[in-house]
């Protein structure tokens, strides 16, 4: 993301130091990721933000335990979902997403094969893949996911963490983490490939 | 064109597999039928690249600044734990 960033691993150890720049620094790193997460495992914004604040409370205390096994993103996000567990559930939209196909079953022909071509994405012009055309189309589907797909999603493909360690973050089995993961990325894929045909449509 | 059901996979089951293949959690059997599967269906092929698509551009999400309450409260936090710890 910013070319210079300082490795988390200096600015512990001035953290240790008592060193308020280096705390200040890893909070703008991380606060926002955060605040995500939290908002969708607690029941308003201002218990996600007192999670938040909670954690980092957590953090400068406990410094000294983070022993370096894993990230310090990962150890971050471990104390996070701890509080906001402890902090109250969120009423959970569940819905009946989880059941739900990745893909639409009209899109499919009785024996099961795709009745229309798909789009090749690569091979359109080259601001199909512009991220930045695509962003705010992706950071509206994210937020419209159930809860639970969007922290496996946010967790796995926006902060980049392993399966492992989300499905241990978030206190769910390998096969749920999977599960949960398969239905977002579907569904964030099927928000793009809609977005993407109007878009061609409005250029044609 | 639309006609071919190679090893028994078709269009509908494989779209489901497409996680469990990225994750490596299928079978060794699943994923044998899964990429014969993508092998002979362009269709399918485009899928996973566009899931492959998805992913990639899902990581250039950025979540908002911090608010500069947000900040001014956490230095004060944090002023305070220094003078505690002592």
């Amino acid at each position: 993301m910013v070319g210079t960033m300082e490795p988390d691993a200096e600015l512990l150890s001035r953290l240790r130091g008592g060193d308020e720049a280096a705390f200040m620094t890893l909070v703008s790193r991380y606060q926002p990721p955060m605040l995500r997460l939290a908002l969708t495992m607690v029941p308003s914004r201002a218990v996600a933000e007192e999670t938040v604040q909670d954690t980092w409370m957590g953090v400068v205390r406990g410094i000294d335990r983070f022993e370096g096994r894993s990230s310090f993103k990962t150890w971050l996000f471990h104390i996070l979902a701890n509080r906001a567990r402890s902090a109250g559930s969120r009423e959970r939209r569940h819905g009946s997403a989880d059941a739900r196909p990745a893909v639409s079953p009209d899109r499919f022909s009785a024996e099961g094969q795709w009745a229309d071509p798909l789009d090749r994405w690569v091979e359109q012009s080259e601001d199909r893949l512009d991220a930045a055309v695509w962003r705010p189309t992706l950071k509206a589907a994210l937020e419209a996911l159930p809860d639970r797909q969007r922290q496996v999603v946010l967790l796995r493909d926006v902060e980049g963490l392993s399966s492992e360690e989300t499905a241990a973050i978030l206190e769910i089995t390998a096969g749920n983490q999977r599960i949960l993961l398969h239905r977002g990325r579907a569904q964030l894929r099927q928000v793009l490939e809609a977005e993407m045909a109007r878009h061609r449509e409005e250029q044609d | 064109m639309f006609s071919l059901r190679p090893r028994g996979i078709v269009c509908q089951q494989a779209v489901e597999m497409v996680t469990d293949y990225l994750e490596g959690a299928l079978s060794r059997r699943d994923r044998r039928r899964l990429e014969a599967h993508l092998r002979v269906c362009p269709n399918c092929a485009a899928y996973l690249e566009q899931i492959r698509l998805t992913i990639e551009l899902t990581g250039t999400v950025e979540a908002e600044d911090l608010s500069p309450d947000a900040q001014t409260e956490l230095t004060e936090l944090f002023r305070r734990w220094r003078t505690e710890d002592g």
